[in-house]
């Protein structure tokens, strides 16, 4: 436990042989994170994972669209909406982005609200964050209904090269995913501040611990990270 | 700011000294990323304007190296301010900084070989297939 006396380099002490001993080494108390609860390090490492997935849809997708000789289809047009009589380019998208980053405002004031113990005001905007999530969700179920009627693929479109469609799906299908995932766990860890199972350190149901409000920060960070992979995504794909 | 900074290099030595590291930890997590709310919504007012800069980017048809440019910048600042503001980073300590901020620009590598990559096989493409569709 006191983790200041075991990490002297060359300081080693008496441990069982075998499979025993290999447990207790790595279960020691040995940390490269001082003051990184191993929560928070352990949320960390898994969006670290989930970077390269990304990184590798959208390495993909850019290799696609270098090597093909068809003209790629042009986002700005594809992605208009008709508003009032006239084709406004990119509209939907860029309203899906001011809903994302609204919704990581408000899951950054959760946070802070979550620290100064307000359990109402943190609850109530985790369930903000989760509506703006869901609308977000729903803004693109709208727009891979309206592609999917105009005649996108996986396999061709009717603009250019059939990569676009493929490309398309994956990376906005794997980041929709990621946001319903989030928000199925916002409501849940809003419903356990909302209950007070912070303040009372009521053991969690999956791994059985107690419960901190650093809860709500690391769920933050895995929302967050979701804003963050669709300011690349908006970037590459819908702006390039 | 500077006073929201809870866990410098004097927090941890106050910790290294107690006997227990669940306690501490859980002390710890109460005085941990305390900033005033003004904070959050002033990075969040930039991230409306950094968006609206980059759809206007679309909006009036910019083209070349300057929408190119553009996009990448307004995309890094964005992504900049999530992290080091949403996401706590700036207050965290270095070695977790570095673990998680530098793997992913390694990925650039792999950017310039796939460039390399895919440039080889439009290359054979226009060579073998011609230029049209």
């Amino acid at each position: 436990m006191a983790e200041t006396t075991v990490t002297h380099v060359g300081q080693t002490e008496p441990r069982p042989a075998g499979w025993q001993g290999i447990a207790a080494d790595w279960s020691s108390d040995q940390r490269a994170f001082k003051n990184v609860s191993w929560g928070k390090a352990m949320m960390w490492i898994f969006l670290l994972s989930d970077t390269f997935i990304f990184g590798c849809f959208l390495l993909s997708y850019m290799t696609a669209r270098i090597s093909t000789r068809v003209p790629w289809p042009n986002p700005s047009e594809v992605f208009a909406l008709r508003i009032g009589g006239s084709d406004i380019p990119l509209i939907l998208i860029a309203i899906m982005t001011f809903v994302l980053i609204s919704s990581s405002g408000t899951m950054a004031m959760a946070v802070n609200f979550g620290y100064r113990r307000d359990r109402r005001k943190t609850a109530i905007l985790m369930l903000l964050t989760a509506a703006l999530g869901a609308t977000f969700v729903g803004m693109q179920a709208f727009e891979w209904t309206k592609l999917i009627s105009e005649g996108v693929r996986p396999w061709g479109n009717p603009w250019g090269a059939v990569q676009f469609g493929s490309s398309f799906f994956m990376i906005t299908g794997f980041h929709g995913t990621h946001v319903t995932i989030g928000v199925i766990f916002l409501i849940i860890v809003a419903r356990k501040v909302w209950r007070g199972d912070y303040d009372t350190e009521r053991r969690g149901f999956f791994t059985s611990r107690k419960g901190h409000y650093e809860s709500v920060e690391i769920m933050g960070l895995y929302w967050h990270f979701v804003d963050l992979v669709w300011v690349f995504i908006f970037a590459f794909f819908y702006l390039w | 700011m500077a006073e929201a900074t809870a866990n410098g290099l004097g927090q941890h030595a106050l910790h290294a000294g107690h006997e227990h590291e669940a306690p501490a930890a859980a002390a710890h997590a109460d005085v941990h990323q305390e900033h005033p709310i003004k904070l959050y919504l002033v990075v969040w007012a930039w991230l409306f304007v950094l968006s609206a800069c980059s759809y206007m980017v679309d909006y009036f048809g910019l083209h070349g190296y300057l929408r190119w440019s553009l996009i990448l910048i307004f995309m890094i600042l964005k992504a900049g301010l999530i992290v080091a503001f949403f996401m706590h980073m700036a207050w965290e300590r270095l070695a977790l900084a570095y673990a998680i901020i530098l793997p992913p620009v390694l990925v650039l590598v792999f950017v310039a070989m796939m460039v390399f990559e895919a440039d080889y096989t439009l290359f054979t493409r226009l060579t073998f297939f011609g230029a049209g569709p």
